[in-house]
């Protein structure tokens, strides 16, 4: 029994960090997807594409460049999961969730935006994806994925 | 100033060339952004602090890049590429550049 709760005292606080961020990253999470779903559906008739040219029967008025962008990271436990998956290898479901909120985010932002300074499309839509090194641990962590959204939005002739 | 990232300016033609320009800034962390940024980092999601800073470096580095058009005499920049770099510990460079070109 006193070794069970040495056990315990060692690594209480490690599992209890763990399911803490556990519930708080997944709330966090089905809170931005949710979010991210209804101003999606709002923004549909905004055009956001990414070909370069423009239909010749547009008329544009004005054009300029706008960026959207966004750092995310993922939470504790989805870190830990995503290191066990490191050793037997395949899917790392959690990280494919977060780059997918993270771009649709960028995305989301380069629209408003475009839509807030007036214009009424955006073409050659492109996608960046950069890693930022953290200081913890020699550089070697990752405190965080940037995506960058950028394009050309113009004013169209009514 | 006019900024695109395609060959043109939609609705306009170009009609002077002036060659590349480029507009970099290097950035390092705040250490009391960088600590709550930890703290965040525990559970995930957005980290503003770091989307603020990357946001107004980039900012910084177009703006520069245009000062440098508009000291040739050009009125837009054209085919604008961002690159990301992390140069050192907790220090990151972006960088913008695209080609100078007068348009009407």
């Amino acid at each position: 029994m006193p070794e069970l709760i040495q056990l315990g005292i060692q690594y209480g606080g490690f599992l209890l960090l763990l399911v803490v961020t556990y519930f708080i990253g997944s709330m966090i999470e089905r809170r931005h997807f949710r979010k991210l779903r209804l101003r999606e559906e709002a923004s549909t008739h905004f055009p956001c594409v990414t070909f370069r040219s423009v239909p010749s029967d547009w008329q544009v008025t004005e054009a300029n460049l706008v960026t959207g962008s966004v750092v995310v990271s993922l939470d504790y436990f989805k870190r830990f999961l995503a290191g066990l998956r490191g050793i037997v290898g395949g899917r790392i479901r959690s990280y494919e969730t977060l780059l997918d909120r993270a771009r649709r985010e960028a995305i989301m932002r380069m629209k408003d935006a475009a839509h807030t300074a007036g214009y009424s499309a955006i073409i050659n839509v492109r996608l960046e994806t950069s890693r930022l090194a953290s200081t913890a641990r020699n550089g070697e962590g990752t405190a965080g994925v940037e995506i960058l959204a950028f394009g050309t939005a113009i004013k169209l002739a009514r | 100033m006019i900024v695109s990232n395609i060959e043109t300016v939609p609705g306009k033609t170009i009609i002077e060339f002036y060659g590349v320009v480029t507009g970099s800034t290097v950035r390092a962390k705040h250490i009391g952004r960088d600590f709550m940024a930890g703290l965040k980092n525990l559970v995930g999601g957005e980290l503003k602090g770091y989307t603020e800073l990357l946001h107004e470096a980039r900012t910084e580095a177009l703006a520069r890049m245009a000062k440098e058009a508009q000291s040739m005499g050009a009125n837009a920049v054209v085919n604008v590429r961002f690159s990301t770099s992390s140069v050192a510990q907790g220090a990151a460079e972006l960088f913008a550049y695209g080609t100078a070109v007068k348009v009407e």
